[in-house]
């Protein structure tokens, strides 16, 4: 089976986000870039699936500016085969990520499709379930677990109140939460061997795809700063404070 | 036109969450409408309908909608659109599963999220786990909105006396089915609408240490939740995650034990009215946003913490 991964270029997690004093969007400029961290466990549920000898090939999708290259790379490293980079230099959103997407597994015909939940820039959590829906696919998001089948696959999901467990028949589009697998490290052999993989470069346009942005973005602020109170001494002061100051307890 | 809101419940009781998004659509032109899609789900029905602003109920009962199937739900709700100016869910678990693939289904973006109504088209939204705030511009005819529960009080449970219509929609896709549920059962509040909340972090060390965060949440009836990384280092289950990738929380009252206060934590629960942070750490970020920090050793502080709350008779139990 092939298997489709999407991923996603954001700045680091670790980066505290800065917003631009013009209120346009947030700074990036000498800013670390990675890639989204669910798209990483995304990749390595993938490459674990090739080394049981479930998924035959792993291609991996971004649609980005030229600068996307660099997280393909990563995740060729990781131990995708092939990669394709869907060029996109103006914001692109979920629902025309999912069109772009939608578009390669048509030519790809992949039997199950990964993404990660959210990314950490945008937030917005949509991709997955866009790209399942456009498709007719099942979706099975937030996933903490995949046991492939003969034509369905059970994924166990994290849902607020625990854990729910769906089989959903394939091809398929599946989310990934958190705890689905720990992503390793690309050793440095597969770092060099990745820039000999192939990456398929094209515009979003050449892939016939509208991006135009549905959410016209007016104003990015940053929240209201909240200020440091005051430190106390030991837990007596402490409860004395909850109580009588803040009147919370 | 009008707005419709999908119901979130367990086919017993009409969860919480609903009437967060029922207050959002209220801020909205038109009537306030609830979707309840459920098997044998007539209370959540009449729950519904009782919800204070709520006109009308549109009940769909069948075993293909019990259990909250997104390939089952989506064509359904998006099926009655026509209808309907703004489609909205609160941004839990099951809205964040099934509205996205609505939106799709309906050709419109979906507006994530949302934590402020400005106008009819225009809302704002936290991005890069709440440290940009988006004002976006709708260009969709049609909105599919999710909410965050924290940023709109819930509707009233009563007072309103909607009038419940029966609908019926294509059921059973056959592409999903469900199997099992594994909850988490709890004696303590729900993290999402605690008063209280006390959290670990990986100061904790490991899961074993938690009963000493659960014996002062006890002693406060407050909820229990931790940090990305002490559900990643495995100490607790990831539904106690609180943060930008968990749970969105603004109790009252917030403690946060052992935990250094990562961005995407703070994403989580900065918005809380106050934060007490205990950490032995006194250069952990946390203690910039805190209203009052102790550094101090959280073996220690803990059980010292329940034993004051008992020696000043706060203890609940």
């Amino acid at each position: 089976m092939k298997v489709l991964v999407g991923i996603k270029r954001t700045i680091d997690a670790n980066v505290k986000v800065r917003v631009k004093a013009d209120g346009t969007g947030v700074e990036t400029a000498n800013v670390k870039m990675t890639i989204n961290p669910f798209c990483e466990i995304a990749i390595e549920e993938a490459v674990r699936m090739k080394e049981a000898g479930i998924a035959e090939e792993i291609v991996v999708v971004t649609a980005g500016p030229e600068e996307a290259r660099q997280t393909l790379m990563t995740a060729l490293a990781i131990g995708a085969d092939r990669a394709v980079h869907v060029v996109a230099e103006q914001d692109i959103q979920p629902l025309a990520v999912a069109k772009v997407l939608k578009a390669v597994v048509e030519q790809e015909l992949p039997g199950l499709v990964i993404l990660g939940k959210q990314a950490i820039d945008d937030d917005s959590n949509q991709t997955g379930q866009m790209l399942a829906a456009l498709l007719g696919w099942p979706q099975a998001t937030f996933a903490s677990k995949v046991t492939l089948g003969d034509g369905e696959a059970e994924v166990t999901r994290e849902i607020d109140g625990g854990l729910e467990t769906l089989t959903i028949k394939l091809p398929a589009v599946v989310t990934t939460d958190l705890r689905l697998n720990e992503p390793r490290y690309a050793s440095l052999p597969n770092i060099m061997k990745a820039k000999k993989k192939p990456i398929d470069t094209k515009t979003v346009e050449e892939w016939g795809v509208d991006a135009a942005p549905r959410l016209e973005i007016l104003n990015v602020t940053a929240p209201p700063k909240r200020e440091a109170g005051v430190m106390v001494e030991n837990v007596a002061e402490l409860v004395d404070k909850l109580q009588n100051e803040a009147k919370v307890l | 036109m009008a707005s419709l809101v999908v119901a979130e419940h367990d086919n017993i009781e009409l969860k919480r969450a609903t009437r967060h998004a029922v207050t959002a659509a209220s801020q909205l032109e038109g009537e306030v409408h609830i979707l309840v899609a459920g098997a044998e789900s007539a209370d959540v029905a009449a729950a519904a309908a009782a919800v204070a602003g709520v006109t009308k109920v549109l009940h769909a009962d069948d075993a293909a909608y019990g259990h909250g199937l997104a390939e089952n739900l989506a064509p359904l709700i998006a099926g009655l659109a026509e209808s309907y100016d703004y489609l909205l869910a609160c941004a839990t678990t099951a809205g964040k599963n099934v509205m996205p693939r609505v939106a799709a289904l309906l050709d419109v973006a979906q507006i994530s999220e949302i934590s402020e109504v400005v106008s009819a088209d225009t809302f704002v939204r936290p991005t890069y786990a709440g440290n940009a705030m988006v004002t976006v511009r709708s260009t969709d005819a049609r909105k599919v909105i999710t909410v965050r529960a924290t940023a709109f009080d819930a509707a009233a449970p009563d007072g309103g006396s909607a009038a419940v219509e029966t609908i019926s929609g294509a059921g059973d896709q056959g592409l999903s089915r469900f199997e099992r549920h594994e909850l988490s059962v709890s004696v303590r509040p729900e993290l999402t609408s605690a008063d209280i909340v006390v959290s670990g972090g990986r100061g904790m060390q490991s899961g074993k240490n938690f009963p000493l965060v659960e014996a002062v949440a006890d002693r406060l009836g407050a909820a229990v939740g931790a940090s990305r990384a002490a559900v990643d280092a495995g100490y607790v289950p990831n539904d106690y995650q609180v943060g930008q990738t968990g749970k969105v929380v603004a109790p009252n009252l917030y403690i946060a034990v052992g935990i250094s206060g990562a961005i995407q934590h703070l994403a989580g629960m900065k918005d809380s009215k106050v934060i007490v942070a205990i950490n032995k750490d006194e250069e952990a970020p946390i203690f910039q946003i805190s209203d009052y920090g102790l550094v101090a050793d959280l073996f220690k502080a803990l059980p010292e913490l329940a034993e004051e709350l008992d020696k000043q008779n706060i203890s609940k139990n």
